[in-house]
């Protein structure tokens, strides 16, 4: 149950490309998806499925697995489309996404859908149960590690600073949240929404050892996650800098490509730059 | 510990009998691990905090956090008993029991103390009266009322075998031992306490005894009132419903919670499809409570042995004029 230890960002870069192609295929035959926020997570997602995670898609529930919590499970198709290139799912299953009785639905599913860990849609979920798993990982004396990826307009939910208080009191040093720091929510800009920053500082003050970095820079990404614990007894907190739609020119850093979903016009636009061709 | 009222029966505080369980559980299995917010003294878990520190969490004062990291925890292959005052648990935490333990399906179990109008004099933002109609609305999570000691220890323990989410909803009013010795639980198996031909009562929880008191007051009457404790709401003991509706003709539902939704609209909405007889349900009734003690509330609202065998008689009159 290893990662790829050794691989290199350029071949993490070539498979964020697949995952991002079937993430909008997907959410352009379902008519609906948030490719926006999944394209801004997706690095992240390939860089810890395929560099980092402790997992085998062979044994997806053994019990000394790393866990991996979608907190923002809105990128949902993204998580879909990692987990296919990772090996969880059948990559043909990804055609199936929001559509009838599919075992992927708009959110993720842990009882349909192998490597889900828990059920999240609601935002302010997934963090603090994933401080329950750090704690349950402690208790059993193992080296396993639990991450969390949650947006940043999801931190103005007030249970996600309940976790944060939590992790921090109790030392959860085997905890790694990422937040996807795209600056944009559905509506408007986080801080035009409610302020988030100065947001480092707040996790420090919660007791949290913070990195930043980019969150598109997948050997950053790797060197990041490599180098957890940050600080012995504290919980880990890495502020990805991510642009949402990132991967596609006219869907970057555009609030609008929250739950947009491409026209014929731009499917084809959108297609030919992720190929590489435009 | 037990009370001894002035002229009753001994009487018990279910939370005893929930922590004695508990902590024969833990000793018995490492995977055992209580949650807490805050209330350590309101749950009576002090005795489980120093046997167990390492398996002790004290989320702090915060409900949602509490029933999340229980879910975490129940991921990591530990068996969590999450425990809160009802109110609190239940309203606070909603969507944190739906999505996190319900909808996930973990292995969370749920407890709620204090719950109904136990904390009487605390008033309305202290009780918890519509508990039971929110939890049974969520799909995947057993809801339990035990009514007196032995079925609290039983029920803890059953939840503890059985592999999902549940919730147990127990009391601090003093109540006495409704079940005989051997009494087995089991989820949604109902314990006739009473036989019966005439009406039914259907009771749960702190009201269990009320009924049975009501029926033993009815029997000098000529009135055979049959009296189950329906402690599992979710899912329901179909059989024993139906077979009270068919055999008794008439059902009174008693609960400690509002009329909204509970055990008699759970019962309801079974017999009106498959056995329509005519009910009285009992309970808060659609109202925030006045000032009191939990005792005062619970004859303020009629919920005694006299408004329970009020109501029974009743039935039995309009179903048999003469």
């Amino acid at each position: 149950m290893q990662p790829l230890a050794s691989i290199a960002p350029g071949e993490l870069a070539r498979r964020a490309r697949l995952v991002r192609q079937r993430d909008l295929e997907m959410v352009y035959a379902a008519g609906l998806g948030h490719l926006g926020s999944e394209f801004s997570a997706t690095d992240i997602l390939v860089t810890l499925y395929l560099g980092i995670l402790r997992v085998d898609p062979a044994d997806p529930n053994a019990p000394d697995r790393d866990r991996f919590v979608l907190s923002k499970g809105h990128s949902a198709a993204a998580l879909y489309s990692t987990l296919a290139e990772a090996g969880f799912i059948e990559i043909d299953e990804l055609s199936t996404f929001m559509k009838p009785l599919s075992r992927l639905n708009g959110h993720p599913d842990r009882n349909k859908v192998p490597g889900v860990e828990t059920n999240t849609g609601p935002l302010g979920h997934g963090l603090p149960v994933a401080v329950g798993m750090a704690l349950a990982a402690r208790m059993d004396g193992s080296s396993r590690r639990v991450y969390a990826l949650t947006g940043d307009g999801e931190l103005q939910e007030g249970s996600m600073w309940e976790a944060a208080m939590a992790a921090g009191h109790f030392g959860l040093d085997n905890l790694v949240a990422i937040v996807d720091r795209n600056r944009l929510q559905q509506g408007d800009g986080t801080e035009q929404t409610i302020r988030l920053e100065p947001l480092a500082e707040k996790w420090t003050a919660f007791g949290w050892a913070v990195r930043e970095v980019d969150g598109h820079d997948h050997a950053a990404l790797l060197d990041v996650f490599r180098a957890v614990p940050f600080t012995r007894g504290r919980p880990n907190l890495v502020i990805a800098h991510t642009h949402k739609g990132n991967g596609v020119s006219f869907m970057r850093d555009g609030v609008a490509w929250h739950h947009k979903v491409p026209n014929a016009d731009q499917i084809e636009l959108a297609r030919a730059e992720l190929r590489g061709e435009a | 510990m037990s009370a001894q009222a002035a002229t009753g029966p001994e009487l018990f505080d279910c939370r005893d009998a929930f922590t004695g369980a508990l902590i024969d559980l833990a000793r018995a299995d490492s995977r055992v691990v209580a949650v807490v917010n805050d209330a350590v003294g309101s749950t009576k878990l002090g005795a489980f905090k120093q046997e167990f520190a390492d398996r002790f969490v004290n989320v702090g004062i915060a409900e949602q956090n509490l029933v999340s990291i229980g879910a975490g925890l129940a991921n990591g292959g530990r068996i969590p008993f999450v425990c809160g005052a009802a109110p609190f648990l239940t309203a606070r935490a909603l969507e944190q029991i739906k999505v996190d333990a319900a909808y996930s399906n973990t292995n969370v179990k749920l407890v709620g103390v204090s719950s109904g109008v136990a904390y009487g004099q605390l008033g309305p933002t202290h009780h918890s009266i519509e508990d039971v109609a929110w939890l049974r609305a969520i799909a995947n999570l057993m809801v339990v009322v035990p009514a007196d000691p032995a079925e609290t220890d039983q029920a803890i323990r059953a939840a503890h075998r059985h592999v999902g989410p549940v919730f147990i909803r127990t009391s601090r009013m003093p109540v006495p031992s409704v079940h005989e010795a051997g009494y087995r639980f089991a989820f949604g198996k109902a314990a006739r306490l009473r036989d019966g031909k005439d009406v039914t009562i259907i009771a749960n929880g702190v009201m269990v005894a009320r009924a049975l008191e009501a029926s033993d007051r009815l029997a000098g009457e000529g009135i055979a009132a049959r009296v189950l404790n329906m402690s599992t709401v979710s899912n329901l003991d179909r059989e024993a419903i139906l077979a009270a509706a068919d055999e008794t003709g008439g059902i009174v539902t008693a609960e400690e919670h509002t009329v909204r939704g509970g055990l008699g609209g759970a019962v309801a909405e079974l017999v009106s499809v498959e056995c329509p007889v005519r009910m009285r349900i009992l309970g808060i009734p659609g109202v925030f409570a006045p000032t009191g003690s939990a005792e005062f509330l619970l004859d303020h609202f009629g919920l005694t042995a006299d408004g329970i065998g009020a109501a029974a008689r009743e039935l039995v009159r309009r179903r048999s004029p003469s």
